[in-house]
């Protein structure tokens, strides 16, 4: 339990981090983005939502640590400002309803290639030396050496465009609308198939890397011969004496590298017109859409932190010895 | 033997050696060589033919000269930020670990959180207000890149501490910095290497995708852009594979030979990931299927028998070197 | 334990010993060459018996133990000798003869306790899994049996879900033998089962492994580097140095009249316990590297008195002749349950000591 509070301790302070990140960007970037965000503003604002985006942006004259109060307090009521792309819809309502999308698919395809890279991770590992081992390792690291977008577009063509088997574009087809019916779940989950299948082929390749590795430690552990010895049968050795121990190191790794396949699966969305962050993050650094671009910044880190605390929640879970 | 003579005589380390070689060849004459890459030479989307072997894009430029122009930038940007990111994690890793105590907490708090932030974002948002180009990048990709190094760095400094030679070092009255630098440092050297070889993929790949969400410089030509164009101008609806095929095998081909490398630097250091092969093969050659149970030859000793001479010495006398 | 049968007794055959392990020749492929790291090793086990390897670190005892059971890892292979168990070649087993046999027959207690037991999984299921998969048992007979078995070495049974990371050492080395003894195996192998543990734990663990071996009747196979240990607790001591046997002898007689001066050379550098207080002597030296042994007598460098022939011929095992054994074993000769054949006898590979002592070949 400690172990839990603890970790959440240090996931405030990142988040703490984060925002002030945000807040100190715009104040010292060389050029004058905050200025030229005045002017496009200018009369489309009503004047207390301009004074926010004042605020936000830097632009008014009070001293730095009142501004970073009020930066914080509309922080905390849930202000991001207004969009441009978008105008004049606020920043907080743009992002909601694409980060569902998000995390439906970054959360969809990340699972999957966890646990797919694991699984092949255990086997090699189990196989050494056979010809899965041989095969599988290589060429998952060549997969995973292109960019997660290049992939989409592969996929895209291949399967979508010229095979015509799968949508091109959108995260569901245009004559349904959301809602928790199976027709809808089915077909949003027939979209997700080549943007969340080309984020598994191109992270595969980390996760069974990282499961072998640790295996292979763990497979010349005593546990081990003496499961072995027990004569268990190979299944129960594998699984419940090899893996279950070379999964802890995974699952750490796991959650530090959930940031990493997630900034990946944001460019896998532009190339879908996916209608999640990355799509949105794309929007806005077309149309310079600042407000947009650092809400869209804060909303994807707090979803990071909030994953990795769930991976921690996880991991309590597998590893008895955080327990006590 | 020296780690850098062990990493010549492993065979993943020769693949991803030439491979790199080959680019790094490339990136340097290649441009020379091939036609101005931004210039309209021939029919705009016209596909691979004898005299522009890997086709034009939609504003007719050549493909190849595209390509081999696109990898000096990209190179270059990958290893710049590769060694920056690397002394980076190295000062930040062996400051936190050798000092300890609140700058050890400050440090490692540091990392860590940088650790945990997505980096995209925050290197979108940054670049986004910093003037496009490839120094821009560079310093995003520096800033979004270096806790990795600095956590794992750290860690190996922890356990050297702990080592005598350090110890003998600080009872000598040698300084801080010497010894950081001069006693530790000069022990991790794997460390280094595939501390820089891993921020070199991440580089060249954040760059390919910040270029991709049109951050950087869109009239340069790089590895980045060239992608960037083709998927604006609907390289897929046109059905012109061929603008986009060639960067994309090329980013791949590189990071591939950078994480064969460090594959291999790992089975130096940690020996149990080193192949049985060996033993497999002298088991093999006396006609016993490995399992899990020990294998018996009943042959005398190893050494006159012919197994070891004839399928296992080559291997063994290679590792050996 | 009462429901499951005594060890196998009924197959006894009188005369034949339980473990017989002849000319074991174990090498490991390095990439530098292969090192024979045990060289022609023999060793019997009787009934009951309880046989002592003894040898400094990095001798070949732990190699030796577990070639017999042949559950050395790579880069390990045994490249010769035999070894056999109540008649059965344990050399020509297959993968599925030796899954049930091994822990069936021969249970293991591995070096270190604290890695044998899996992190991840609760003691109850560490010993339920090998009893459900030996025995046609359901998995609630199978954790009733745990409990008993930690019972049997006295751990209360609410342990049966606690997990390893939270007994005391003392208490994992126990679950350790109480997993070992789940099948109610004939033979164990113990290798060095107290040393990572204090010395009052150690007392109290070996009296308990003396105390089960009265009451379940198994045999040993006892593998420690702690000399005064073995006079303890081993009928037969044998002595290993550089992966080679250079003595073995009944305990008492190794004892009172040791042969080998790599042998006397242990024997002081272990304070007695009761006898009047000695000044404790290393062996000057350290073992050899066993990539490239010394050639004859593998101790010759470290020996005070090596003569010329022990650089140039390997010294066999022999048996002293019956005068110089007469001179210490006068008490011996009444022990009942005699062990087999040469087991009696006292056996050196020593040039200097077959030159005093008169002797005759094997
Ligand atoms: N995997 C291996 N590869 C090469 N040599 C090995 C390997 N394992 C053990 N050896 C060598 O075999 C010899 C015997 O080792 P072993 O573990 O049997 O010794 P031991 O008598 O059990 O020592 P300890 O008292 O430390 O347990 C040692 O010299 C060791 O260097
Ligand atoms: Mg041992």
């Amino acid at each position: 339990m400690t172990y839990i509070l603890r970790r959440l301790g240090f996931y405030l302070i990142a988040a703490w981090v984060s925002l002030t990140l945000n807040f100190f960007i715009p104040r010292f970037a060389p050029g004058d983005p905050a200025s030229a965000l005045q002017a496009r503003f200018q009369g489309k604002l009503e004047p207390s939502a301009m004074a926010a985006m004042k605020v936000a942006f830097g632009l008014t004259d009070e001293p730095l640590h009142v501004q970073y109060f009020t930066y914080v307090k509309n922080l905390l009521r849930g202000d991001l400002g207004t969009s441009i792309a978008y105008f004049p819809a606020p920043v907080s309502e743009v992002i909601g309803k694409a980060l569902l999308w998000t995390l439906f698919l970054a959360g969809l395809a990340v699972l999957v290639s966890f646990a797919l890279g694991t699984l092949l991770g255990i086997l090699t590992a189990w196989k050494r030396g056979s010809w899965l081992d041989s095969v599988a390792p290589p060429t998952f690291i060549f997969l995973g050496a292109f960019p997660y977008f290049w992939m989409a577009m592969l996929l895209l063509y291949a399967l979508g465009f010229v095979g015509g088997w799968f949508p091109l574009l959108h995260a569901h087809s245009s004559h349904l609308s959301p809602s928790l019916s199976l027709e809808f779940i089915g077909d949003a989950l027939y979209h997700a198939v080549l943007p969340a299948g080309s984020i598994v082929i191109a992270s595969l390749g980390g996760w069974l890397l990282s499961m072998r590795n640790t295996m292979i430690g763990v497979l010349s552990e005593d546990y081990i011969t003496m499961a072995q010895a027990k004569g268990l049968s190979e299944r129960r050795v594998m699984l419940h004496y090899a893996a279950r121990n070379a999964l802890l190191p995974n699952v750490t790794g796991f959650g530090m590298a959930l940031g990493f396949v997630l900034s990946g699966s944001l460019l896998t969305e532009i190339v879908f017109s996916y209608p999640g962050q990355g799509y949105l993050l794309f929007e806005a650094v077309k149309s310079q859409d600042y407000p947009l671009m650092q809400g869209l910044f804060l909303s994807i880190t707090v979803a990071v932190l909030a994953a990795n605390w769930l991976v921690d929640i996880a991991y309590v879970w597998l590893d008895p010895r955080t327990r006590s | 033997m020296s780690f850098f003579r062990q990493l010549l005589s492993n065979r993943k380390a020769n693949i991803g050696l030439t491979l790199l070689g080959v680019f790094v060849l490339i990136a340097t004459i290649g441009p020379y060589l091939v036609r101005d890459a931004s210039e309209f030479l021939t029919t705009p989307l016209s596909p691979p033919d004898s005299e522009f072997w890997l086709g034009s894009t939609s504003q007719g430029q050549d493909v190849f000269a595209q390509t081999i122009v696109g990898a000096r930038t990209s190179l270059l940007i990958g290893f710049l930020v590769g060694i920056v990111v690397v002394a980076i994690g190295a000062t930040v890793g062996i400051a936190a670990g050798f000092f300890g105590g609140w700058v050890d907490d400050v440090l490692s708090l540091l990392t860590n959180v940088f650790l945990i932030i997505p980096g995209l974002p925050l290197a979108v948002v940054l670049a986004a207000y910093l003037e496009a180009g490839p120094v821009s990048i560079a310093f995003v990709l520096i800033l979004t890149g270096w806790a990795w190094n600095a956590r794992v760095i750290r860690a190996q400094t922890l356990s050297l501490r702990r080592k005598d030679f350090v110890a003998a070092a600080i009872v000598a009255g040698e300084s801080r910095l010497r010894i950081m630098f001069f006693e530790i440092l000069p022990n991790m050297t794997s460390l280094i290497v595939s501390g820089f070889i891993g921020a070199t993929v991440y580089a060249i790949g954040a760059q390919v995708g910040l270029e991709f969400l049109a951050l950087g410089d869109v009239s340069k030509v790089t590895w980045g852009t060239n992608l960037y164009w083709a998927a604006n101008n609907q390289a897929l609806l046109t059905e012109s594979w061929w603008t986009i095929v060639p960067t994309g095998v090329c980013v791949a081909l590189v990071g591939f030979a950078l994480v064969m490398i460090n594959f291999a630097i790992d089975e130096i250091t940690n020996p149990r990931l080193r192949s049985e092969g060996g033993w497999k093969a002298v088991v093999r050659a006396a006609g016993v299927t490995p399992g899990f149970s020990t294998p018996v030859l009943r042959r005398g000793s190893l050494a006159d028998s012919n197994a070891l001479a004839d399928s296992s010495a080559p291997a063994l006398s290679k590792e050996a070197s | 334990m009462s429901s499951t049968p005594p060890p196998a007794a009924s197959r006894a055959r009188p005369g034949e010993p339980l473990l017989s392990v002849r000319d074991l020749c174990v090498e490991y492929v390095t990439p530098t060459g292969p090192v024979r790291a045990v060289d022609r090793v023999s060793f019997e086990i009787g009934r009951g018996q309880v046989f002592g390897l003894a040898g400094e670190s990095g001798s070949g005892k732990s190699t030796a133990a577990m070639a017999a059971m042949r559950l050395l890892q790579p880069p390990a292979v045994i490249t010769g000798g035999e070894v056999h168990y109540e008649g059965r070649d344990v050399l020509a087993m297959g993968e599925d003869e030796l899954r049930a046999f091994r822990w069936k027959e021969i249970a293991l207690v591995f070096q270190s306790a604290m890695n044998a037991l899996n992190p991840v999984l609760t003691v109850g299921a560490q010993i339920a899994d090998v009893i459900e998969r030996h025995e046609n048992v359901s998995s609630a007979q199978a954790l009733e049996r745990a409990a008993e078995l930690l019972a049997l070495v006295g751990i209360e049974s609410s342990r049966l879900r606690s997990y390893p990371h939270q007994l005391s050492g003392g208490m994992r080395q126990r679950v350790v033998i109480a997993i070992a003894l789940a099948l109610n195996p004939p033979l164990l192998f113990m290798d060095e089962p107290t040393t990572a543990l204090d010395v009052v734990v150690q007392k109290e663990i070996l009296q308990q492994i003396a105390e089960l071996k009265e009451r379940l009747g198994f045999s040993i196979l006892f593998i420690t580097h702690d000399l005064s240990l073995m006079l303890e607790f081993c009928d037969t001591v044998g002595i290993l140095y550089a992966g080679r046997l250079c003595e073995v002898a009944p305990a008492k007689e190794l004892f009172a009249n040791p042969q080998h001066p790599y042998t006397r050379g242990l024997m002081r550098s272990f304070p007695e316990l009761h006898g009047p207080k000695q000044r404790i002597e290393g062996i000057p030296g350290s073992p050899p590297d066993m990539r490239s042994p010394p050639s004859g007598c593998r101790f010759h460098p470290r020996c005070s008195v090596a003569i010329p022939v022990c650089d140039q011929e390997q010294p066999q095992l022999i048996t002293l002749a019956a005068p110089a054994l007469a001179r210490a074993v006068g008490a011996e000769t009444d022990t009942p349950d005699a062990p087999v054949g040469q087991q009696r006898g006292h056996r050196v590979a020593c040039h200097v000591a077959a030159q005093t002592a008169g002797s005759s070949d094997v």
